[in-house]
C-alpha cells in the first residue's frame, strides 16, 4: 500500500511541472486565444459573440493570400531543408568515421550558440547593397552598380532554410545512425542499384526521422518572424507579420486573436495532409522505438 | 568444376594484413567452412568475395570467371549477414520479392516464386507476417530464402548462428546442412564455433592471423591436425609443452616442462631434438589405469558430470592438469576426488608440434 502511495507521489511530482507548463503556457493561453477570436467589439467595453471575425478574414484576400503564400513558401523551405540536411545527416550517420562524427555534429550546432536576430544581420551584411557579396561583385566586374540582394522572396527561403536545417539533421541523424550498415549492404548483395537501395531501404528506414525532421521545420518556419522580416523587408508578406500587426499596430486583439487561431489550424492541417498522403501516423514517426 | 576460387587473395588495411595469401577452390554444391577465431579475418575474406571489400592482390573466381571487377550487386553471390538484416519496413513476402524487383521479373513470376522458396524453408503462407512476428529460427530460415530464390552460384553465411540460443542453435546447424542438401547449392559458411563447423561441413579451412593453417574435411581435422593450432583449435585437446629428447620413425619423445616423458606421432618436420614442442592428447582418448603405451601417475581432482561428455580431472605429478574422457560413463571405472589413479593412452593418440614463435 505504502509502496503505490510513494509510486503515485513521485509520478505526481514529475508530471506537475509537464501538466503546469502545458495548462497555463499553451491550452490556457490557446483557449483565451480562441475565446477573444469569437468576440467582436460594437462599442466601448461592449461585446457580441460570433464567427465576424473569421468572415473578415476571408472576405479579404490579402489576408488569406498571405496565409497560403506563407504555407507554400514554408512547404518550400521544407523540402529545401530536407534536401540539404539530408546528405549532411547522412555523412555524419553512416560515412564519417566514429572519431569525427561528434565534431561534425557540433559543427552544425554551433550556429545555434548565436542567436536568430544576430545571424539575420549577418546575412544583411553580407547581402545588402554595400556589403560582401554586392561589392566583391563589383570588384570583379560582374555588375557595374551595387546589387540589392535582400528583400526578395529567394532571399527569404534562403535563409528560412539556414535558420531550420538543424532541425532537419538532428532527427535524421538519430534515425539513420540506429540502422544497421549490413541493411545496406544487404540491399547491395541483392542486387539493388544505389538509386533502388536509397529508394526502397535507407528512406523507408529513414522515415520516421524525414518526418519528424519536417513537421518540426515546417511549423517553424510557418511561425517565424524575424528571419522574413529581416531579409524580406516590409513586403515579405508573412502571416506572422500580419498577426504582429493586428495586435500591435492596429490594436485589434480580436482579429490578431483570429489570425492565431487559423494559422495554427491551417498549419496543423497541412501537417495532417502530408502525415496521410506519406502514408505516416504520428504514432509510428514520434512514439517509436 | 569449382563454383568458387581464390587465389592468393591477400587485404592490407595500412601496415596490417588482414587475409594474407588465401588459396581455396570450393567444389559444386559442397559446404565449405572456414573457421577460425574472431579476428583471423575469415570476415573480411567473405566481404572480398561478397564485394563490399576489394583485395589488395589476387583473384576471385566464381564459376571459372573472375568478379574482381563486377560490383557487389551484381555478383552471383548472396550473403546472409551475423544479424540476418531483414528489411524491418517491409513484411516477409516483400523482403523475399527484394531481390526478384531488382532484377526486373514480373510480378505474376515473382508471386509464384515466393511463394516456392518459403514452401522450401518450411514457411508456407508466411508473405503477410511481419519480421518482427517471427522466432529467431524462423528469421534464419527466411534470410536462407531471400538469398536462395535468386539462385545464387554461392551462398555466403557469417556465423548467422550467434544470435540464437543454444538449444536452437543445435537445431539450425543439423537444419542449414538439410537445406543445403535440398539446394543443392555450394555454402561457404564463416564461424568461430568449431562444433558448427564440423558438424555441418565437408570442408573446413581454419584460419589463423590472416592465413589457412589447414583445409580438410572435419575427420581430417579432428585426426590428422597438420599444425598445432588446428590441433587446439579443433575439438578438446590436453596440451603440454616441452622438449624433443630424441627423434625416430615420426615418432618423438619429448620430456614436459615440470616431470615426465611421453612418446607422441611427430606431426610436423621441424621437430629437431632439443626443440621445444607441444604434445596434444584428446580426453576421449586418455582412460584412467594402466595398460598401454603411455602411462603417467596423477591424483584424481574433481569428476565434470556432462552426459556424454564427461570429465575426469586429473593433476599429474608434474603439475599438470589433465582431462580424461574415455569411460567415465560406462561405471567401469569407479574413482573418487583425491584419489591416486594412473592414466594411459595409446602412442597413436599423441601428436607433436613445434612451439609456434
Amino acid at each position: 500500500m505504502a509502496r503505490t502511495d510513494v509510486g503515485k507521489l513521485s509520478f505526481i511530482l514529475l508530471f506537475a511541472p509537464f501538466a503546469l507548463w502545458i495548462a497555463l503556457l499553451i491550452i490556457l493561453p490557446q483557449l483565451g486565444i480562441g475565446y477573444i477570436s469569437l468576440r467582436e467589439k460594437v462599442g466601448p467595453g461592449e461585446y457580441t459573440f460570433g464567427f465576424s471575425n473569421y468572415v473578415a478574414f476571408l472576405s479579404e484576400p490579402i489576408y488569406w493570400n498571405t496565409l497560403l503564400r506563407t504555407a507554400w513558401m514554408s512547404i518550400l523551405v521544407t523540402a529545401m531543408a530536407l534536401a540539404v540536411g539530408f546528405p549532411v545527416a547522412y555523412y555524419i550517420a553512416k560515412i564519417a568515421q566514429r572519431r569525427s562524427r561528434a565534431a561534425l555534429f557540433l559543427m552544425c550546432l554551433i550556429p545555434l550558440w548565436v542567436s536568430d536576430l544576430v545571424r539575420a544581420f549577418g546575412w544583411i551584411v553580407i547581402l545588402r547593397e554595400t556589403g560582401l557579396v554586392s561589392s566583391l561583385l563589383q570588384k570583379i566586374g560582374l555588375v557595374s552598380g551595387p546589387v540589392e540582394l535582400l528583400y526578395n522572396d529567394a532571399t527569404v527561403v534562403m535563409g528560412l532554410v539556414y535558420t531550420v536545417v538543424l532541425f532537419m539533421i538532428v532527427p535524421l541523424v538519430s534515425t539513420l545512425d540506429g540502422m544497421d550498415n549490413s541493411l545496406i549492404e544487404a540491399g547491395y548483395n541483392l542486387g539493388g542499384s544505389r538509386l533502388t537501395v536509397f529508394r526502397r531501404i535507407v528512406v523507408p528506414y529513414a522515415m520516421p526521422g524525414i518526418v519528424a525532421g519536417c513537421i518540426i521545420v515546417f511549423m517553424l518556419t510557418a511561425g517565424s518572424y524575424l528571419t522574413p522580416i529581416l531579409l524580406g523587408g516590409k513586403n515579405s508578406m508573412w502571416f506572422t507579420e500580419q498577426i504582429y500587426e493586428q495586435f500591435v499596430t492596429r490594436y485589434n486583439w480580436e482579429s490578431g486573436a483570429t489570425f492565431g487561431v487559423l494559422l495554427l489550424v491551417f498549419t496543423s492541417f497541412v501537417v495532417w495532409l502530408g502525415l496521410r498522403l506519406t502514408g505516416q501516423s504520428l504514432a509510428s514517426t514520434v512514439a517509436k522505438d | 568444376m569449382h563454383d568458387l576460387q581464390c587465389e592468393s587473395l591477400v587485404k592490407r588495411f595500412g601496415a596490417y594484413t588482414a587475409v594474407n595469401s588465401v588459396s581455396f577452390n570450393v567444389p559444386r554444391g559442397s559446404f565449405f567452412s572456414i573457421l577460425g577465431p574472431s579476428g583471423c579475418g575469415k570476415t573480411t575474406l567473405m566481404r572480398m568475395i561478397a564485394g563490399f571489400e576489394a583485395p589488395s592482390s589476387g583473384d576471385i573466381r566464381i564459376k571459372g570467371k573472375s568478379v574482381l571487377s563486377t560490383p557487389p550487386n551484381k555478383r552471383p553471390v548472396k550473403m546472409v549477414f551475423q544479424h540476418l538484416a531483414l528489411f524491418p519496413m517491409m513484411n516477409v513476402g516483400e523482403n523475399i520479392a527484394y531481390g526478384l524487383r531488382c532484377r526486373g521479373e514480373n510480378k505474376a513470376d515473382i508471386g509464384g516464386k515466393v511463394a516456392r522458396v518459403l514452401d522450401r524453408v518450411g514457411l508456407p503462407g508466411t508473405e503477410h507476417k511481419q519480421v518482427s512476428q517471427l522466432s529467431g529460427g524462423q528469421k534464419q530460415r527466411i534470410a536462407i530464402a531471400r538469398c536462395m530464390v535468386l539462385e545464387p552460384d554461392v551462398l555466403l553465411l557469417d556465423e548467422p548462428l550467434g544470435a540464437l540460443d543454444l538449444k536452437l542453435r543445435e537445431r539450425m546447424k543439423i537444419e542449414l546442412k538439410q537445406l543445403q542438401h535440398q539446394f543443392e547449392t555450394t555454402f561457404l559458411y564463416i564461424t568461430h564455433d568449431q562444433s558448427e563447423a564440423l558438424l555441418m561441413s565437408d570442408n573446413v579451412a581454419v584460419m589463423n592471423a590472416g592465413q589457412f593453417e589447414q583445409i580438410g574435411s572435419p575427420q581430417e581435422l579432428y585426426n590428422n591436425p597438420k599444425t598445432g593450432f588446428v590441433a587446439g583449435f579443433v575439438g578438446d585437446s590436453n596440451r603440454w609443452s616441452g622438449r624433443v629428447v630424441s627423434l625416430s620413425e615420426g615418432k618423438v619423445r619429448v620430456a614436459i616442462d615440470g616431470g615426465g616423458e611421453v612418446t607422441a606421432l611427430a606431426g610436423d618436420n621441424r621437430i629437431a631434438a632439443g626443440g621445444s614442442v607441444e604434445v596434444f592428447v584428446r580426453p576421449e582418448a586418455i582412460s584412467i589405469g594402466g595398460g598401454r603405451d603411455e602411462v603417467l601417475g596423477g591424483t584424481v581432482e574433481s569428476l565434470l558430470f556432462n552426459g556424454a561428455s564427461s570429465r575426469i580431472l586429473v593433476r599429474m605429478d608434474n603439475g599438470h592438469l589433465v582431462e580424461v574422457g574415455q569411460a567415465v560413463m560406462d561405471g567401469s571405472v569407479t574413482v573418487s576426488p583425491g584419489e591416486k589413479v594412473q592414466i594411459c593412452w595409446s602412442q597413436l593418440h599423441g601428436r607433436a608440434f613445434t612451439t609456434a614463435r
